[in-house]
Parts: C-alpha cells; sequence; structure tokens
C-alpha cells in the first residue's frame, strides 16, 4: 500500500511542478487554472494518503489552500480596474470542438471578488476544520475537490465547463453532510442534493435552450459568442425563469429555501462555511453571469416581479430566524434573508444595487464563515446548540463573545463593517427600482438587530450557566481562523472603495450588456 | 492647518482603541493611560480649532474630504467640516469626555476590565467626533450608528448580569427603530440630489429644487433617527434603562454627548428642516411634549440616576422645542450648557453611589456633611439645571421660553410647567439624597478620591461661567451679521419665579414635611401610580412585542416548518408512493407484460378507429 501511495503523491506533485515549471519557462502564467488546481492537488496527495497520516492531512490541506487564498489576493491586487475593466487572466484550449465546448476561463472584476471570498473561506474552513476526527482524509479530499469546482464555476466562460464546475461543486455536499454532519444529517444531506438537482435540471433546460437556439453555426457553449447572439424576445421570456429559478434554489431564493436551514444545520462546521458563504453565491453569481447578462429581455420582463419574493426572503427570513431555538437554524434562516438583498440587489439592474448584492455576496459569505465557525467552536465545547441552554458564555470564552459580537453587528448592517456597504448600495439600488419595496427591506434590518442581539444577549452576555464553569477559550489555529474572517468585515468595512472599485469594473460591463438604470 | 489635522481629533481615540485592544489590554492602568493621551490632545486641538474659529470667523465651513467609496453613480466621501456648530461640538465633546476618563479612574478603580472600559470609551469618542466632523449625510449616518454601538457595548458593561444585557439590546433596538426612518430620509435626499454632500444638497434646498412638502417628509423622516438618539416621545423609553451602565459613561454618552446627537443633526440640517413649516412643527411639538412629559415622571422616580435621566429627555425636549420654533442658536446653546452641568450631576451621582453602593435616593440622606465636595458641585449643577440666575442653565433655558413664548403659546405653557417640575424634582434629589438624617446606605459614606472631585470641581465651574458665553455663542453660531438677542431683564425676571416656586414647592414638601409627601401619594394615588408606572408606555411596547412581532414570527416559523417545508416533504413522499405503487407493475412475470403490451396496442387501435372515423 505504502508503495501505492508514495506513487501517487509523487506523480501529484512531478504533475504540478510539470505544470507550474512549463508556465514558468514559456512565462505564460495560467492563473486562474493555477488557483483552481491547487485544491484539487492537495485532495489528490490527501487522497492517496495513509490513515495514520491523520494529522498531516490537515497540514497538506492548510499549505495548498493557503497559496490558493495568496494566489486570489494576488490576482485581486493584479486586477486592472482602469481602463475597460472587463474580462481578464483570460485562458482558452479547444476540448471537445465537436460539440462546440472549449476550456476558457476569465474572470471580470465580479469574478476576482468571488475569487477572493473563496480563497479566504476555503483556508479559513480548513483551520476550522482542525478538530475533525473521523475519516480525516476523505473529509479533506471532497472539500478541497469542492472548492476546486467552485472555483471553475466563478472563472467558466463555456456554459458547458460551466455546468460540469457547478456538478463538482454541489455533489461533494451529500457526502460531507450524510458522513460528517450531525442531528438528521441523511435527511438533509438527501434534501439539499436532490433539491439543488432540481435546480441543476432548470439550469440544464436553460442551458440546452440556449445552445441550440443560438443559431451559431457551429453550435458553441462558449459564453461570449452566446452574448453576442440577440435571442428572440419570446424565447428570452420562456427561458429566463428556468435559469434564474435554477440558480434560485442555490441562492436560498423564497419559497425554495427550504434546504438551506436543514442541510446547514446539519452540515460539519467548515461545510456550512462553504456551503452558506461560498455555494449560495454561486446561484446569485449564475443569475447574474448566465440568466440577466445572456438572456436580458427576459431579465427585464421577469425581475421586477421575482423582486417582491426577495422582499419576502428579507423579512420572513428575519421575522422565522427570531424563534429559532437552535443557533444553527438562526444563523441559516439569517442567510436566507441576507441572500435576499443579494437577489434585491440583482432585481433592480441597477449600478448601486448590482454593485450592492456583489458587495453583499462577498460581506455575506465572509460573514456567514465567521458565523458558522463560532457555531462550530462552540458546539464543539458546550456539545449544544439550543440558545436556552447557553447563557454567560462571554465570561469563559471573551475571544469567542468578541468575534461573535463582530460576526452580529456586520449582520446587522452596523457601518463600519462591510456588510452595512452592501445593504446601503442594495436599498439605494431598490429606492431608484421601487420605493416601496426599498423601505420594507430597509425595514427588515430591525428585525435583523432584534433577532441578532436576542442571541448575543442569550448565548454570550447574561449569569454564566454553572454547566460551563470550566469551559475553554479558542485556542491559536481557531483564533487565525476567526482573525482572517474578522479582518475581511472590518477592512472592507472601514474602506470599501478597493472592493467597490473593483466589483463595480465588473457591474459595468454587466449593466452596458443588459441595459439598466443608472 | 485646518481642518486637516483635525483627522487627528477622531483618529488618536481610534488608534488608543486600537491600541489598547491589541497591545495594552493586559495593563489596565497603561490602557486608562492611553486613552486619556488620547482625549487630551483631541480636546487641546479642539480648543486650538474654537480659539482659530473665533479669530478667523466661521461664516464659511472648512471642508476636507476623502473618497470613501465610489461606482458608476455613487460618490461616497468621509472628511472633514469645520465650521461654528462643530467647532464648538468638538470642545464639548472632548471636554466631558477628558473629564469623565480622568474620574472613571477613580469611579471604576476596582474594575478588573478596565482595559476594556477604556477601549469602548475610546471608540466612542472617535465615533462621536467623526459625527460632529461629518462633511456628508453617508458619513453622519456611519458615526451615527457607531457611537449607537457603543452606547450598546458601555451600557452592557457589566454583560454578565441580566440588567444590563437587556438594557443594552433595548437600547439598540429602539434606537435602531428610528434610525429606519433616518436611513429612508437619507436615501430619499441622496437618491434625488445624486449627492451625499451637506453643502451640495443645501444649494440644491436653498434653490428651490423640491417642494416644501417633500423635503417635510424627507425631514420628518430624519427626525425619526434623531428622536431615536435624543430619546424623544415615543422613542424615550431605552434611556432610563441605559442607566444600567456604569456611571461615567451615563453622564458622557447619555446625558452629554450621545444623545445630543439628535439635536446637533437638527441643527447641521437646520436648511433642510426650515425650509418645511410643517417639520418643524412636527419638531416643536414632539420636543415640547418630551420635555413636559419626561419632567412628569421624573418628579416621581426613587433612583437617583432614572430621576437625572428623565430629566435628560425633558432637557432634550427643550433643545428639540427650541429648533422647532426656528432658534438654532437658542437649541444649541441649550446643548452647550447642559453638557455640562448634567455631566456634572451625573458624576455627582456617580460618587454619591460610589460612596453608598445604591442608586436608591431612600436609602441615602444626610450626606451633606460626609461628601461636601459632591454637595456643593451637586447644588451648583441642580441650580443650572433648574434655570436660577446666574447659573448657565438660567441663560439657555430663558432664551428657549423667550422664543417660544413669541411663537407658540400652548408650548409656551409645556415649557414654562416643565421647568417648574425640573426645580422641584432636583430639590427633592438633594433634600433626600444629601440632606435629613443618614439612611441606611449613608452609614459608612465617605468624600470620593481626588481624580472624581477634580472633574467635578472643574464642571461646576463650567457650570457657572458657561452661561456667560452667551452673546458670543449667538454671534459665532449665527453669523457674524446677526445680531444676538441680548437678555431680555423684565421677561428673565418673570421667569425666575418659575424655578424658585418649584424649589420652595420641593423644600417645603421634603423638609418641611408639609404637605407630607407620602400623604400627597395616597391621595392622588391614580396620578401617582401613572407616572410612577411612566405612563405604561413601557407595558405598551412589551405588549406589542410580546402578542404581535414574536406571535408573527412563531406563526411564520410554523408556516415555514409546516406549509412551504410541507410541501417539500409531501412532493418526496407522493415520489416515493408513485414509486411504491407502480413497484407492483413490475411482477417479472412475462404473460403480464405480453397482456400490457397487447392490451395497450388494442386501445391504440381503438383510439385511433375512433380518431379516424371522426
Amino acid at each position: 500500500m505504502a508503495a501505492v501511495s508514495f506513487t501517487v503523491i509523487g506523480l501529484v506533485l512531478a504533475a504540478l511542478a510539470g505544470f507550474f515549471g512549463y508556465q514558468a519557462a514559456t512565462a505564460t502564467p495560467f492563473w486562474l487554472t493555477d488557483v483552481m488546481v491547487l485544491p484539487l492537488a492537495g485532495g489528490l496527495i490527501i487522497m492517496a494518503l495513509q490513515d495514520k497520516y491523520a494529522r498531516m492531512t490537515k497540514w497538506i490541506a492548510a499549505a495548498f489552500s493557503l497559496p490558493a487564498m495568496l494566489m486570489c489576493i494576488g490576482l485581486a491586487l493584479a486586477f486592472r480596474i482602469d481602463g475597460a475593466g472587463g474580462y481578464q487572466f483570460a485562458e482558452h484550449a479547444s476540448w471537445t470542438p465537436a460539440l462546440g465546448i472549449s476550456y476558457s476561463l476569465a474572470v471580470d472584476g465580479i469574478g476576482t471578488a468571488m475569487f477572493l471570498l473563496t480563497g479566504v473561506i476555503i483556508f479559513a474552513g480548513c483551520l476550522a476544520s482542525w478538530s475533525v476526527e473521523h475519516r480525516v482524509r476523505e473529509f479533506y479530499a471532497l472539500l478541497l475537490l469542492l472548492t476546486s469546482g467552485v472555483f471553475g464555476v466563478f472563472a467558466a466562460r463555456d456554459l458547458f465547463l460551466f455546468f460540469l464546475f457547478y456538478e463538482v461543486a454541489v455533489l461533494p455536499m451529500y457526502l460531507l453532510i450524510g458522513i460528517w454532519g450531525t442531528g438528521p444529517k441523511e435527511y438533509s444531506a438527501m434534501k439539499l442534493t436532490l433539491y439543488l438537482l432540481l435546480g441543476s435540471a432548470f439550469m440544464l433546460v436553460g442551458f440546452l435552450a440556449l445552445y441550440f437556439a443560438s443559431g451559431v453555426t457551429p453550435l458553441t457553449f462558449d459564453m461570449d459568442t452566446m452574448l453576442k447572439t440577440a435571442y428572440s424576445p419570446g424565447f428570452q421570456k420562456l427561458f429566463f425563469p428556468f435559469l434564474f429559478l435554477g440558480f434560485g434554489i442555490l441562492a436560498g431564493f423564497w419559497p425554495l429555501h427550504t434546504w438551506s436551514p436543514d442541510g446547514h444545520a446539519s452540515a460539519p462546521t467548515a461545510v456550512s462555511m462553504l456551503h452558506a458563504g461560498v455555494l449560495m453565491k454561486l446561484g446569485a453569481f449564475g443569475i447574474i453571469r448566465v440568466a440577466v447578462e445572456l438572456l436580458p429581455i427576459g431579465a427585464h420582463a421577469w425581475l421586477p416581479y421575482f423582486a417582491v419574493f426577495t422582499i419576502v426572503n428579507i423579512t420572513y427570513g428575519a421575522l422565522v430566524a427570531m424563534s429559532q431555538t437552535d443557533l444553527k437554524y438562526v444563523i441559516a434562516y439569517s442567510s436566507v434573508s441576507h441572500m435576499g438583498i443579494v437577489v434585491l440587489g440583482i432585481c433592480t439592474l441597477t449600478d448601486a444595487g448590482l454593485n450592492g448584492a456583489v458587495f453583499q455576496m462577498f460581506s455575506h459569505g465572509i460573514m456567514t464563515g465567521l458565523f458558522f465557525a463560532l457555531v462550530g467552536f462552540t458546539y464543539g465545547r458546550t456539545h449544544t446548540r439550543i440558545i436556552a441552554d447557553f447563557g454567560g458564555l462571554g465570561k469563559r470564552m471573551p475571544v469567542l463573545a468578541t468575534f461573535f459580537t463582530i460576526g452580529g453587528l456586520a449582520s446587522l448592517g452596523l457601518p463600519g463593517l462591510s456588510g452595512f456597504v452592501a445593504e446601503f448600495m442594495v436599498f439605494l439600488g431598490a429606492w431608484r427600482f421601487n420605493p416601496v419595496l426599498a423601505v420594507i427591506a430597509a425595514a427588515g434590518i430591525v428585525f435583523t438587530a432584534a433577532y441578532v442581539l436576542r442571541v448575543l444577549q442569550r448565548c454570550f452576555w447574561g449569569p454564566l450557566n454553572p454547566h460551563f464553569a470550566d469551559i475553554t477559550d479558542a485556542n491559536r489555529v481557531e483564533i487565525l481562523c476567526l482573525t482572517i474572517l474578522a479582518a475581511c468585515l472590518i477592512l472592507f468595512g472601514m474602506y470599501p472603495r478597493p472592493l467597490v472599485s473593483l466589483i463595480n469594473s465588473g457591474v459595468v460591463g454587466v449593466l452596458a450588456r443588459v441595459g439598466g438604470g443608472g | 492647518m485646518f481642518p486637516g489635522i483635525l483627522a487627528l481629533v477622531p483618529a488618536l481615540p481610534f488608534l488608543a482603541f486600537v491600541v489598547i485592544g491589541l497591545v495594552t489590554r493586559p495593563w489596565r492602568w497603561l490602557s486608562a493611560g492611553v486613552a486619556i493621551a488620547a482625549i487630551s490632545v483631541a480636546f487641546l486641538l479642539s480648543l486650538g480649532a474654537l480659539s482659530f474659529l473665533l479669530t478667523a470667523g466661521a461664516e464659511t465651513p472648512r471642508v476636507v474630504e476623502l473618497t470613501w467609496l465610489t461606482t458608476s453613480t455613487l460618490n461616497a466621501h468621509i472628511g472633514l467640516r469645520l465650521d461654528a456648530l462643530s467647532g464648538i461640538m468638538l470642545v464639548v465633546v472632548t471636554t466631558v469626555a477628558l473629564m469623565v476618563q480622568i474620574y472613571s479612574l477613580g469611579y471604576m478603580s476596582e474594575e478588573p476590565s478596565l482595559s476594556r472600559y477604556y477601549a469602548y470609551l475610546s471608540l466612542f469618542c472617535a465615533s462621536m467626533l467623526g459625527l460632529v466632523l461629518a462633511t456628508n449625510f453617508l458619513q453622519l449616518y456611519v458615526c451615527w450608528e457607531l457611537v449607537g454601538v457603543c452606547s450598546y457595548l458601555l451600557i452592557g458593561f457589566w454583560y454578565d448580569r441580566h440588567a444590563p444585557a437587556f438594557a443594552a439590546k433595548k437600547a439598540f433596538v429602539t434606537t435602531r427603530f428610528g434610525d429606519l426612518g433616518f436611513l429612508i430620509g437619507l436615501i430619499m435626499i441622496c437618491t434625488a440630489a445624486g449627492s451625499f454632500d451637506f453643502v451640495e444638497i443645501q444649494a440644491k434646498v436653498a434653490a428651490g429644487t423640491w417642494t416644501a412638502g417633500w423635503l417635510g417628509t424627507v425631514a420628518v423622516l430624519l427626525f425619526c433617527g434623531a428622536a431615536g438618539k435624543s430619546a424623544q416621545v415615543p422613542l424615550h423609553v431605552w434611556l432610563p434603562d441605559a442607566m444600567e451602565g456604569p456611571t461615567p459613561v451615563s453622564a458622557l454618552i447619555h446625558a452629554a454627548t450621545m444623545v445630543a446627537a439628535g439635536v446637533y443633526m437638527v441643527a447641521r440640517l437646520f436648511f433642510l428642516f426650515s425650509a418645511s413649516p410643517d417639520a418643524m412643527q412636527v419638531v416643536a411639538v414632539i420636543g415640547g411634549v418630551t420635555a413636559i412629559f419626561a419632567a412628569l415622571i421624573a418628579l416621581v422616580q426613587d433612583d437617583i440616576k432614572r430621576v437625572l435621566a428623565y430629566s435628560t429627555i425633558s432637557q432634550l425636549g427643550y433643545m428639540m422645542l427650541a429648533l422647532g420654533v426656528g432658534g438654532m442658536a437658542a437649541g444649541m446653546f441649550h446643548l452647550f450648557t447642559h453638557a455640562f452641568f448634567k455631566a456634572l450631576l451625573f458624576l455627582g451621582a456617580g460618587s454619591v453611589i460610589h460612596a453608598t453602593h445604591t442608586n436608591n435616593m431612600w436609602e441615602m440622606g444626610g450626606l451633606r456633611k460626609k461628601m461636601p465636595w459632591t454637595f456643593w458641585t451637586f447644588v451648583a449643577g441642580s441650580l443650572a439645571l433648574a434655570g436660577v440666575a446666574p447659573f448657565a442653565g438660567f441663560f439657555s433655558k430663558d432664551a428657549i421660553l423667550h422664543l417660544v413664548m413669541g411663537k407658540n403659546l400652548f408650548l409656551f405653557a409645556l415649557a414654562v410647567l416643565g421647568s417648574l417640575c425640573t426645580a422641584f424634582y432636583m430639590t427633592r434629589v438633594i433634600c433626600v439624597t444629601f440632606l435629613g438624617e443618614a439612611r441606611a446606605a449613608s452609614g459608612h459614606a465617605h468624600e470620593s478620591p481626588w481624580v472624581m472631585r477634580v472633574p467635578l470641581v472643574i464642571l461646576a465651574v463650567l457650570s457657572v461661567v458657561a452661561g456667560f458665553w452667551h452673546a458670543g455663542f449667538e454671534r459665532l453660531v449665527q453669523g457674524g451679521e446677526a445680531e444676538a438677542e441680548g437678555l431680555n431683564l423684565g421677561f428673565a425676571a418673570v421667569t425666575q419665579m418659575v424655578p424658585l416656586a418649584g424649589i420652595l414647592a420641593g423644600v417645603m414638601l421634603y423638609v418641611l414635611k408639609s404637605p407630607d409627601p407620602d400623604a400627597l401619594a395616597v391621595r392622588f394615588a391614580p396620578l401617582y401610580t401613572l407616572l410612577k408606572r411612566r405612563f405604561y408606555v413601557d407595558e405598551l411596547y412589551d405588549w406589542i412585542i410580546d402578542r404581535i412581532v414574536l406571535r408573527c414570527s412563531a406563526g411564520l416559523a410554523w408556516f415555514d416548518r409546516h406549509v412551504v417545508d410541507g410541501a417539500v416533504n409531501g412532493v418526496a413522499w407522493l415520489t416515493q408512493q408513485t414509486g411504491t405503487q407502480l413497484r407492483y407493475v413490475q411482477t417479472g412475470r412475462v404473460q403480464h407484460y405480453a397482456l400490457a403490451v397487447f392490451g395497450g396496442a388494442a386501445i391504440l387501435l381503438a383510439i385511433a378507429h375512433v380518431a379516424g372515423a371522426f
């Protein structure tokens, strides 16, 4: 066995070295593929490891996700905002020419922001899983595989590739929740997977329709070609809902959201972080990148109606969160509420709304990652997630309580933390779009404040529950994980300009293609 | 040099917050030193800014800005705006903050989390100073929320007890409710103007871009935020509960500075409010009602801090009233004097609480001899608050009364009645706390240490002399050309009767016991209970939250679980059942399949035949 194991690891490392060496030798860096390959290679090496190296597994996962995160930061810094913005770091290779499938990747400002989010979350997620003991190898391998899929979706410029990566990102969830989850994990895993596959089915119908109706010869899945195709208004209005709802399921669109509370509550910590933090953003990203951009007439026709549903998302999600008894369900419903703000921003098709939506995708991803990490760490110590069982934990865990406060304040849209910037821009866009919706959406933030502060008060404040008298505070790995996440919230909340400019360079392109209000 | 260097004023306390949080946290006295050093420099810079304004003139605001975020259509800045209003507020905030931070060295000396305390205080000062210096709506809102969260953190400073944890949440959610109006108003005006900037929007308002009706709507929405922050009726309920925080915090945040931010906001946006008579009317009426409403409740409170809290609400009402009748300078002057004497009163109350370990006045008594410094400074503060000449409150309150009399006699009557109540309840506090015989908690009371006495004396001096700056203040705020309204001696002589009558009544009831206050309470039992229960406003809100919001929430949670998710599970069940039933078709017997094939063919043929016949 050992021989096989070493051979595989050697092969992967050699391939990796060859790949990077080739790029260095020819001076043609494939930045996006590099970022995508790193987690995948890490996952393969981990799979080849023997079980006895469980501790090393975690270090390998961290060793591969850290450079991925750093490269994402590098991409964001290297992205040229001035001038046209547009798509950058493009890569193109022919794959199945007969069917018009190619391997083409590129990111605009929106995609780059999502790369940054994914990079941060996967590294934090690896750190947050440090306490996993059961089948460590498989856990990390699946986690990293999923991450490669996510990177792929955010960069794909070919619909077939997009779909492929999308499924790579979504399917490992079934195993991750079903095996490493808690509570009714089989039920939740099944529900989540089937629900998301239903979404995929809708998407697939839409993708194939786009493919066959494009009228170009030869037929192609290339998204840039599709962008130039003028689909007939009737076609657009017919197929827009397929794409919107297909992606909308993953974005937690009401009333198709009920997979999310069960799924997030049952999933292990890092999986909740990735799922709520990044995967739900795939849905919103798909809505922008595929549904809205490729079918602008359909978007203009349908989005005003879908906007009403997002209002339900926001207020209903917040109200339902208020009466949850399980901490993880509170966070899960808050995600439903916050994703409503993302989709509302998209629905406005305004400059402010779209910028706010993408900023919220980033901000909520980080924030919810922070929350799920905190809940996981707390659960690891208290072995309960029922709010009524806690009380006064801040006395024993001041560090965790501080981070929870930061996350909570970001979640209720406190200025100075990134959530506010996003919500504010969405409300501005929504006001131009429809003042009534904007007012109701803004009212939702009062409920958010109420339930977030209620959780803080019940769990961390008040007299210490004597049951937890000798509980310990966060350890170093956990503090590192939380610090990275909180730093993003504070940094982009205090000075949002760099991130907004990055996102805006993408939004300008979207609005130019779709034609929306200023 | 100005206003660029003023960036240091908010930046230094913020830096102190960061340094305390990351570096000096384990050394509590060092943390306190860092915070006090930062605010001291900010204080000196603020004094410099004010004297600069006094010499160089304050007609045109001096502005520097930095881009905070920018998209194709949005352009938001953060910056510094130095003009009369912000210059005065800088001095008020840094003076009181410095006094409070020095005082806290004594008051909080036994607190193990002193570092956290000074970190929060520093963050508060940074946010408050950022608010004061705001150049635009967005920055105002951002800092507005930040001071709110500092207030939340400081009210809940002793988070391991139930009451502070609850009070902190209540304060935040209540003010947040008002801030919803602020946010909507802000979005309305900034979307319409295409800018967040005060200067640009002021120019557009002056140019008559919008109708008075529309501006009135915006102004009233913005005022919702001000009413929440400045604890105006009906959003006042959080401030008395906020007294659960440490007393120096009450002095700084919940008396002198943050709660005055609402008043400051209305003054800062006076160009907007004064463009709409209806909005001004709303401000005046809410202010007038708050002034009397809170003063009445203050008459019967037993907790010394709560009396002061209701008194603060009432005085904030006076400021709003002044603004509402068009007296921007008068309202701001009352803010200015009130900051000093109310901070003094809170710190005095803190000194008493420090000595007796209780908030209940009826457990104190006879402290005059034991705590002379506290007693005499407290008396000075009380006289200022009551508006007795020549203490600071006299000048500012008299200006307000004079202004209101000319505008609205009903509001004037409310204001005079409130003034009477003010003098009465402060006399009550002094009589019960300091005079008479010592009760249970006064036994071992002793005067507070010098670090607490020095701020008391400084603030007491300010409470005596601040009023004499009246004319200069009005000139500064209204610009050089406006002639400041002098003191009307005849009017002042008449209105002086009001606080004197209140003091006399207080002395009769609580020193001479004729009539006996307890007997009066029994005689007017319904009224007494109504006041004691604070007009049942808290009960009403609790009922709304319990019966409507929480039930609505529970109902929706049930709906989500059983109807929305029920439908999902229903589909799953249906699929499963269909499969289960269809399973029986799969018998594995060739005869059945053959039957099905031929049967199907027969049916199809029959259909074809029938269809063909038509």
